[in-house]
């Protein structure tokens, strides 16, 4: 068993290590110019800005320039992947427009076009009234609450069936979303394809994980707090797997870089936001109704609630926890896509949510996928509205804190039964 | 390929200042986890409060150098405090996130700009240690076989080493008292514990000071050798390696934690410098040289999660000792 075990986590670790791998070692070979850094520059009227000089440097004395075209679009290509300096020229821009993400940039390119982009926007902001701040940062957070739901539901659904608290979650979360830029950047794929693509194989992947690791450590009867500790470690290691593949840097869908804010009144909003998180939104209801509703979904509470009557009652129960890996690796795998659509995709972007995920799942009581839902929402919404007194650097702080607290006055959360916690 | 100096950079660190910092940090852990079965993901923090309190101390309230050591113990004992009181009653799972949650707490707050008059932002602080190089004895930089030590550096391991010395001591005598005996008895059961009519949340709260003081010997050592502290040093990867120092070691063994580190940080350097050297050389070419780090976070995945599975005790321990479970 121990054999099989190691075996197949190997073959798996190197079928994903292969899979990425393919990409650069192609662009190696060919060193043809199929490596480019792009991007499109846009004034705050939403109109392109044109003739802006862009000048990237890099290994072997490399030196590239391009401008802004009619479009506002501009590209340099490169040699071959490496790290490259990619500055614009500030002089050549147009009088009142300013760059407010800086104009001097480092990027990791390792494959396909990378899209660099040079923010616009920051001058125009105007002071919003206390009340339109308000709307805004409730909508940023019901947003991010999405997010962190989507990962929170599976991590706590696998917390109910199995009774492990899983520190590697939050790179389920990154899986998904570095799956989908190799996709959409690497190979080209439309967006929604590569999501879709990327969503499935993330979920096979958190079955495969459950068949190879933990179902024979839960055979072993491997404690719950050894499981804990091997989390941790599988967490480590993929997280600088990704790393090591993809490199340190942000990167950002080719398909949605830098989309302008719909504007609804005093708030603003991307369409992308709002199809994703829609998107989201059914599938969480979904989730509701497969717990609720079928057969599985009963099944898979009814295990989480006592294995070995569960077990007992004909319920297979190893079955039901693949199924709860499957769709909880799917639905982090989609909050990693949808987490990155605005902020882009970095190795690291799962553990940073991963706190906020436990934040959630523990607010709304472990084990239970309704209180990780409501606890999440909290969570991004009171993230967001933190920020009205406390700095925007310690928002997380404040999330902490209130997790902390109400560990103290409610530990069982806030949907969980006082039973739970002992 | 140049395996001497390979050899020669991990011999030093295997004795050197990393493996004295997370020998004591794991020695702190033991006490905590390997004693008590208390799952404290939080070291870090302890190390961070302890280090930033005697900087802080020294260079914005200028207090003397000994005084801001005890400030910095004091800071421990503060925190472990401040994390047991919300959490010692919580299931082991609960203990690891608010924990891990707390020392993040302490990593933001360090390196807020709100703060920064403070504790220095991101960047940190500098310019504290002059007292403690100043009582520095060795005069000349040791060479002695592959260990290569410069004088500083010297008189900082000695210090460390000796401080390790006095923690296993101290361990090695609370853990055969009476008052060791509860400690591992609430790891075995803690309701067989309770019904003895012993205050279990009082002694776990003793052994989290204890284990949080002896940790934070650490973060001194850190913050010395480096003659500053910058409050990334202290993120949670510093407590990951511990655990897997104290797991490679064996928990609940007083020598544990000091052997595992010994050999963690050989190991790790000894891969470390030896890829980043055959990379230099051109003997390797399918991975960069600033990859080559991140090939022993690599290692530290891997090794913790197969000593977890494999052999749970590590080199030392009894598995009969480590049958701990959250539920």
């Amino acid at each position: 068993m121990r054999n099989r075990a190691v075996a197949l986590l190997a073959v798996v670790i190197g079928a994903l290590a292969l899979a990425f791998a393919a990409a650069p070692a192609a662009s190696a070979v060919t060193t043809t110019s199929d490596v480019s850094v792009s991007g499109t520059l846009v004034g705050t009227d939403k109109k392109p800005v044109e003739g802006v000089k862009i000048t990237v440097t890099g290994p072997k004395d490399f030196k590239g320039e391009g401008t802004t075209d009619a479009l506002g679009k501009w590209l340099v290509k490169l040699p071959s992947g490496g790290q490259f300096n990619v500055v614009l020229d500030e002089s050549t821009l147009p009088s009142g427009v300013t760059i407010s993400n800086g104009t001097n940039r480092t990027v990791n390119v390792f494959f396909g076009d990378n899209n660099v982009f040079f923010d616009t926007s920051a001058d125009t902001t105007v002071v919003q009234s206390k009340w339109s701040q308000v709307l805004q940062l409730t909508v940023d957070g019901l947003l991010l609450g999405i997010i962190i739901a989507l990962a929170a539901v599976g991590l706590s659904l696998i917390y109910g069936t199995t009774g492990l608290t899983n520190f590697s979650h939050g790179e389920l979360v990154t899986m998904g979303a570095i799956f989908a830029l190799w996709f959409n950047n690497g190979r080209g794929f439309p967006f929604v394809v590569s999501v879709l693509l990327s969503v499935v194989i993330c979920a096979l992947l958190g079955g495969v994980q459950d068949r190879i690791l933990w179902r024979p450590l839960r055979k072993k009867g491997t404690g719950l707090v050894a499981m804990l500790v091997i989390s941790i470690g599988l967490g480590i290691f993929l997280r600088n797997l990704f790393l090591f593949i993809v490199g340190g840097d942000t990167q950002i869908y080719v398909s949605y870089a830098g989309q302008a804010g719909l504007s609804i009144g005093t708030l603003t909003i991307t369409p992308k936001a709002i199809i994703g998180t829609g998107v989201a939104v059914v599938l969480l209801l979904a989730t509701a109704y497969w717990l609720l509703r079928t057969k599985m979904g009963k099944a898979s509470r009814a295990v989480a609630d006592n294995p070995a009557l569960a077990s007992a009652s004909g319920i297979d129960v190893e079955r039901v926890i693949n199924v709860v890996w499957i769709l909880g690796a799917g639905l982090a795998a989609y909050g990693g896509v949808l987490y990155s659509m605005s902020g882009g995709v970095s190795w690291l972007q799962g553990f940073q949510l991963l706190l906020l995920i436990f934040a959630a799942v523990t607010l709304g009581g472990l084990g239970t996928a309704f209180g990780a839902l409501v606890g999440a929402l909290v969570v991004g919404l009171a993230i967001n509205l933190s920020t009205l007194f406390i700095p925007t650097e310690l928002k997380n702080v404040g999330v902490l804190v209130i997790m902390i607290v109400i560990l103290l006055v409610r530990p069982q959360g806030l949907l969980g039964r006082r039973e739970r916690v002992g | 390929m140049d395996w001497g100096g390979v050899f020669s950079q991990a011999v030093t660190q295997g004795i050197g200042v990393q493996a004295v910092i997370f020998a004591l940090a794991a020695i702190g852990l033991n006490v905590h986890f390997g004693y008590t079965g208390l799952l404290n993901f939080g070291q870090a923090g302890f190390l961070a409060i302890a280090a930033y309190a005697l900087a802080v101390s020294v260079t914005y309230f200028q207090l003397s150098f000994w005084l801001s050591i005890l400030i910095g113990l004091i800071g421990a004992v503060l925190f472990a405090l401040l994390l047991g009181i919300p959490t010692l009653r919580l299931r082991a799972d609960y203990l690891a996130i608010v924990t891990i949650a707390a020392s993040e707490i302490v990593r933001l707050i360090l390196r807020s700009v709100t703060y920064k008059k403070y504790f220095g932002g991101s960047d940190g602080l500098s310019e504290f240690s002059g007292t403690f190089y100043g009582a520095n004895p060795f005069k000349s930089p040791l060479k002695w076989g592959p260990i290569d030590l410069s004088a500083g550096d010297l008189w900082v391991v000695t210090v460390g080493w000796s401080l390790v010395a006095i923690s296993c001591l101290i361990v090695w005598l609370a853990m055969r008292s009476p008052w060791g005996r509860v400690i591992k008895g609430i790891r075995e059961d803690e309701d067989a514990v309770r019904s003895l009519g012993k205050n279990v949340v009082s002694y776990k709260m003793q052994s989290l000071i204890l284990g949080g003081v002896l940790g934070c010997l650490g973060g001194f050592i850190l913050a010395l050798a480096n003659q500053s502290v910058q409050p990334d040093k202290y993120a949670t990867d510093l407590t990951f390696f511990a655990y897997a120092v104290l797991i490679l070691g064996g928990a609940a063994r007083v020598f544990g934690p000091v052997l595992g580190s010994v050999i963690f940080w050989f190991v790790l350097i000894f891969i470390n410098r030896g890829l980043e050297e055959a990379i230099r050389q051109g003997n390797i070419t399918f991975i960069r040289a600033d990859q080559a780090g991140q090939i022993g976070y690599l290692i530290l995945g891997l090794s913790l999660m197969f000593l977890m599975i494999f052999r749970p005790q590590g080199i030392l321990g009894d598995k009969r000792e480590l049958a701990l479970d959250a539920r």
